[in-house]
């Protein structure tokens, strides 16, 4: 039954519904499911071998798969068991140059910017079409490298892939600049010019759409990009990086370098000739990115950061609703969601109603083999994620939260954790505060809006926030008042192609997706020439 | 005589009737210029020192609407850069003053009235404070010659014009800062809001002190922001005159707070301040770059930087070579040479390169260098004893490289930090003073052959704030527009600051867009807001 309702809800989402990752409050089936978490354990002792090769695991610089420069190599490992799924090639400075060489000839001599804006949106489409025609391929891969179910991989985040890349493709032409009243006898203009080479390193909760967020609009606006994926999932990346070349793109256009923070990831961030950096991971590594930029050549940077955002449930609200919802927000994706709904702030009348049957849809979720039919949860995506959710399971204990589900590893192998629920927690708890990034969910409690507005804002994050409410005055008055980058009103994890994305506060600088994300990779110069007699101003 | 009118109708024309602020000649009075006679070297309007018609009213903090002492009771003089004598002794903000004006800032706009204005009432409130500029415009106009140098005729009617001008540009963005609605990809209703992003830090350079304050004042207020600014040590004077304008104006207190002091003390807690929600900078790469590492290091405040730059002026062989010397000198010697974009990187191709360099050297011979309160006069002393030196040594650096120095190199008369008009021929470009940043009145004149040599070599630098074309082709023109890696290509103009045109570098020239509509994307965050629609009628 669980396995049904998962996959069933999953499709609809994708094709009658807008959302990536919208569910719906009529299908409450909280007590259908009736297998719980503990009963599925039995399911890790068979791992199901995924349907696909791993082919590519060197780094993709000018249009070709190589070693690096080292001849290093690092192992991916299989959250399932902590595995190895295989060795990839370790990029380090030496590669990072490589790539950067062959990105700058792409932008500075290359036909990637002198290409019309049709031609390079006809290869994004192209792209797009062949994400769709190794779907399954595509999927398979990414489960298999991140832990997530098949499921969500298959029917809603490569799907995403190809919508977000057609969404950019039809930005291509569509990129204007202005002309601008001048205050005298001159004809002014603006041209949005591409900015050159741009370095982006994404994060491994979603390797794909992160891809797809960065890659998208740096290349319809004509840029060049050096792209270093994370170390815990490199293969998807380079899976669809020869797709993209499948589709025509011209060597040296996308050149992706896996490998760690400290080396490749560095060497972007400092490069002198690197003319923009995005990142997309925690708040401390961001700082770290934006010295860099700082210490090097100033290159601009969009920070994606970490958050601790609300989920605001008003008395008023359907509670059935915002219970599943709330649980959505919280443990999709294994927790593992910058804009997890980590904070559930509960109004006092609902609150006892809300934590029962938050307990009760927790203890529902279907823990296990990602590749397995039906599967709402797998492991986390590896052993310091999976200590680092623990700890702070102990430390929600230590400092007197209620354990109302949950707490432990589930099974003995691989890095799975059970659905876990505090209720009883305080704002100054370490739970309250940090980003846990896994499946835990802390409920508090609070009487009015004043204090919950207070409440909510009171933390260095500002990336997303949920609010339930049936009160049109209520809903208007916490969507501003709230200092976050996207509110969902009666929805969560709504992330449409054209929506921005982006932090206030300590969650980053700059917004994705949506019009917005041009800026990006766009400079803006100003032309002004004198003109003689004219004949309007 | 004639260079006194010819200056000062130049100023007022290009005010009136055609644009900018600091718009040059038109060709017909090109010749005019040889019948003036009085070479700099002849000058001897720094031995007598004319007094201000002005009285320094303001010299401590304005933090929460009133005029305070800073926390230290320490001071700092603020100097006369006619003679280095001190003009005043001003009250040196450092972190405490800091956060009490943050404090201040963010009560404004955390419980205050400015955000939960309408933006109708904000408008009303810049509007007003752009009469009381015009208003106040002589006294505005001395203080700021009297602390900066610049010449009192450039001031009163070019800049503090320009002051109100922006103020009124801004004024009217207020209301009209719209969100969008957005397609969603089912059942959603989306939409954006823009939202001021809080408490701005704003750190503005000495060049063009209130014309800084506009860039950065303007565009945070019209978006509801609230601000803490920082002066540059060298001229905090005229912020606090028009920061009582503003009170006068009606802006309520805390909203606008203006500390004057020191980048490494004041500077550097605005910077790193936890309850800063964004920072401006205008200044210096190098300052830039801490700025933005302090940013980073502190709590990720997203920055604007408007900072140096080393910008081509490129002339080529079509070019109304009359104009085009008339509109470099006017480029690199305009406000002293003391302009981020000043047109520093002449490049002139060999076919008209040694006419070009004859006529540059005598319109730098004719101009006229002196007290700035006196008539007339193009070019007043540099801002500091710092600066002077530093523009000396570029010209020694010059002299000892081989470049050939046409006119110039010296200082004008002994008192002040008065300095040569002075060019530089047969420049390389590797020689330093084709590399760095000189911020003085030494001009440099560079040969190239073809247009593809001289688009490298225009690029090659780390800065990318602006560039001169001076051209007749169309295709040229165009090609150069889009080649050329820098914020701003003014083609057979230069200088042409309206406010409603972007300035900002490429590369290390900076980072954002200051002025037009650009700017208001700095002072502005972006929420999405979604909903689910039942039964939508459309999607």
């Amino acid at each position: 039954m669980a396995s049904r309702r998962v996959s069933s809800l999953l499709s609809r989402s994708l094709i009658s519904s807008s959302s990536l990752f919208s569910l719906r409050g009529k299908d409450p089936l909280l007590n259908r499911g009736a297998r719980r978490y503990s009963n599925l354990a039995a399911s890790l002792e068979d791992t199901i071998t995924p349907p696909v090769k791993v082919e590519h695991t060197q780094l993709l610089i000018n249009g070709k798969f190589v070693d690096s420069a080292s001849g290093k190599t690092f192992p991916t490992l299989d959250p399932r068991t902590g595995e190895v799924i295989a060795q990839v090639a370790e990029g380090d400075v030496e590669d990072v140059n490589r790539a950067v060489v062959a990105a700058r000839k792409a932008f500075d001599q290359g036909p990637w910017p002198r290409m019309t804006a049709y031609e390079r949106s006809k290869i994004l489409f192209r792209f797009a079409d062949l994400i769709e025609k190794h779907n399954d391929e595509i999927a398979a891969l990414e489960t298999w490298d991140n832990g997530k179910p098949y499921e969500q991989s298959a029917n809603i985040e490569v799907p995403m892939l190809a919508r977000v890349f057609r969404y950019y493709a039809g930005w291509a032409d569509k990129i204007h600049g202005m002309t601008v009243p001048g205050d005298g006898s001159h004809h002014v203009q603006t041209l949005h010019e591409p900015i050159g080479v741009a370095g982006q390193i994404i994060p491994w909760n979603f390797p794909l759409l992160m891809l797809s967020w960065k890659l998208g609009p740096a290349l319809a606006c004509g840029n060049t990009v050096v792209l270093k994926t994370a170390e815990q999932t490199p293969l998807s990346a380079l899976l669809v990086g020869r797709l993209l070349h499948e589709a025509g793109l011209p060597e040296g256009v996308v050149n992706i370098v896996s490998g760690f923070g400290p080396t490749a990831g560095a060497a972007i961030a400092s490069h002198m000739d690197i003319d923009k950096v995005a990142f997309t991971g925690s708040t401390d590594v961001g700082k770290i990115i934006l010295e860099l930029a700082s210490k090097s050549n100033l290159k601009a940077v969009t920070l994606e950061l970490g958050g601790k955002s609300p989920f605001i449930v008003c008395e008023d609200a359907d509670v059935d609703q915002a219970v599943e919802m709330a649980h959505f927000a919280l443990f999709f994706n294994q927790g593992q969601c910058c804009c997890a709904g980590s904070r559930p702030f509960v109004q006092e009348r609902v609150y006892d109603e809300f934590v029962e049957k938050a307990k009760a849809r927790a203890i529902n979720r279907a823990v296990g083999d990602p590749f397995k039919s039906g599967i709402e949860q797998g492991p986390q995506v590896d052993s310091e994620q999976f200590e680092k959710i623990l700890k702070y399971i102990r430390h929600g204990v230590d400092s007197g939260a209620t354990l109302q589900a949950g707490g432990d590893r589930h099974g003995s192998k691989g890095y799975y954790i059970q659905p876990t629920v505090f209720s009883d927690v305080k704002d100054d708890m370490l739970i309250a505060k940090d980003e846990i990034f896994g499946p835990v969910q802390t409920i508090l409690k609070f009487k009015n809006l004043d204090e919950v507005i207070a409440r909510a804002n009171n933390s260095r994050y500002g990336l997303a926030a949920g609010v339930f409410t049936q009160n049109l005055d209520t809903a208007n008055r916490l969507m501003r008042a709230l200092r976050v980058g996207s509110v969902w009103i009666n929805c969560f994890d709504v992330f449409d192609a054209t929506i921005p994305f982006g932090g206030y506060k300590m969650s980053g600088i700059g917004r994705e997706k949506g019009i917005y994300s041009l800026n990006n990779y766009l400079q803006v110069k100003a032309v002004v020439t004198s003109i003689k007699n004219p004949a309007w101003l | 005589m004639a260079a006194r009118s010819r200056v000062s109708s130049l100023l007022s024309r290009s005010f009136s009737a055609s644009s900018p602020f600091l718009s040059r000649s038109q060709g017909r009075n090109l010749n005019n210029g040889s019948r003036i006679v009085r070479r700099f070297g002849t000058s001897s309007a720094a031995e007598e020192v004319i007094s201000p018609s002005v009285q320094v009213s303001y010299t401590k903090l304005l933090i929460d609407g009133n005029f305070v002492d800073a926390a230290s009771g320490k001071t700092f003089p603020t100097l006369d850069p006619r003679t280095g004598e001190v003009i005043a002794h001003v009250a040196e903000g450092d972190a405490e003053d800091i956060n009490r004006a943050v404090k201040a800032a963010r009560k404004a706009f955390d419980e205050g009235p400015w955000p939960k204005m309408t933006a109708y009432e904000r408008s009303r409130v810049m509007l007003r404070f752009a009469d009381l500029v015009e208003k106040h415009s002589e006294e505005l106009a001395a203080l700021e010659s009297w602390d900066n140098g610049k010449t009192y005729e450039q001031a009163l009617t070019a800049e503090i014009p320009m002051v109100a001008r922006l103020f009124r540009y801004y004024a009217g963005w207020a209301d009209k800062i719209h969100g969008l609605t957005v397609p969603a990809d089912g059942n959603y209703h989306v939409q954006t809001l823009h939202e001021p992003i809080g408490v701005a830090g704003q750190i503005i350079p000495w060049n063009f002190p209130l014309l800084m304050f506009a860039w950065k004042v303007g565009p945070a207020l019209a978006c509801g922001n609230t601000i803490v600014l920082k002066t540059a040590e060298q001229t905090p004077l005229t912020a606090f005159y028009v920061g009582k304008l503003f009170l006068e104006a009606g802006l309520p207190p805390g909203v606008l707070n203006i500390v004057s002091g020191f980048g490494a003390t004041a500077g550097a807690s605005l910077a790193s301040h936890m309850d800063v929600d964004k920072l401006a900078f205008t200044g210096s790469t190098d300052t830039g770059k801490v700025i933005l590492g302090l940013a980073a290091n502190s709590n990720l405040k997203p920055v604007t930087l408007e900072l140096g730059g080393k910008s081509p002026f490129i002339v080529f062989e079509d070019a109304d070579i009359d104009k085009a010397v008339e509109l470099a000198h006017f480029a690199l010697f305009f406000n002293q040479g003391q302009c981020c974009c000043a047109g520093s990187r002449t490049y002139v191709h060999e076919k008209v390169y040694d006419e070009f360099v004859e006529k540059a050297k005598a319109r730098a011979l004719k101009r006229v260098v002196g007290d700035p309160f006196k008539k007339g006069i193009e070019q007043g002393p540099q801002i500091d004893s710092k600066q002077f030196e530093k523009v000396m040594k570029y010209i020694r650096s010059g002299v000892e490289s081989n470049a050939t120095l046409e006119c110039g190199g010296g200082q004008v008369g002994d008192k002040g930090y008065f300095i040569q008009p002075t060019v530089f021929s047969n420049v390389k470009d590797d020689m330093l003073i084709a590399q760095d940043e000189i911020f003085g009145p030494v001009q440099s004149i560079l040969k190239f052959s073809d247009v593809d040599e001289v688009i490298k070599r225009a690029n090659d630098t780390r800065y990318g704030l602006a560039a001169g074309v001076f051209t007749k082709s169309l295709d040229t023109a165009n090609r150069v527009s889009r080649a050329l890696k820098a914020g701003t290509v003014w083609v057979n103009c230069f200088d042409v600051f309206d406010a409603a045109i972007p300035f900002g570098g490429y590369k290390m020239s900076g980072n954002g867009r200051e002025k037009g509509i650009y700017s208001l994307n700095n002072y502005l965050q972006v929420k999405a807001v979604v909903t689910p629609l039942n039964n939508p009628a459309w999607i």
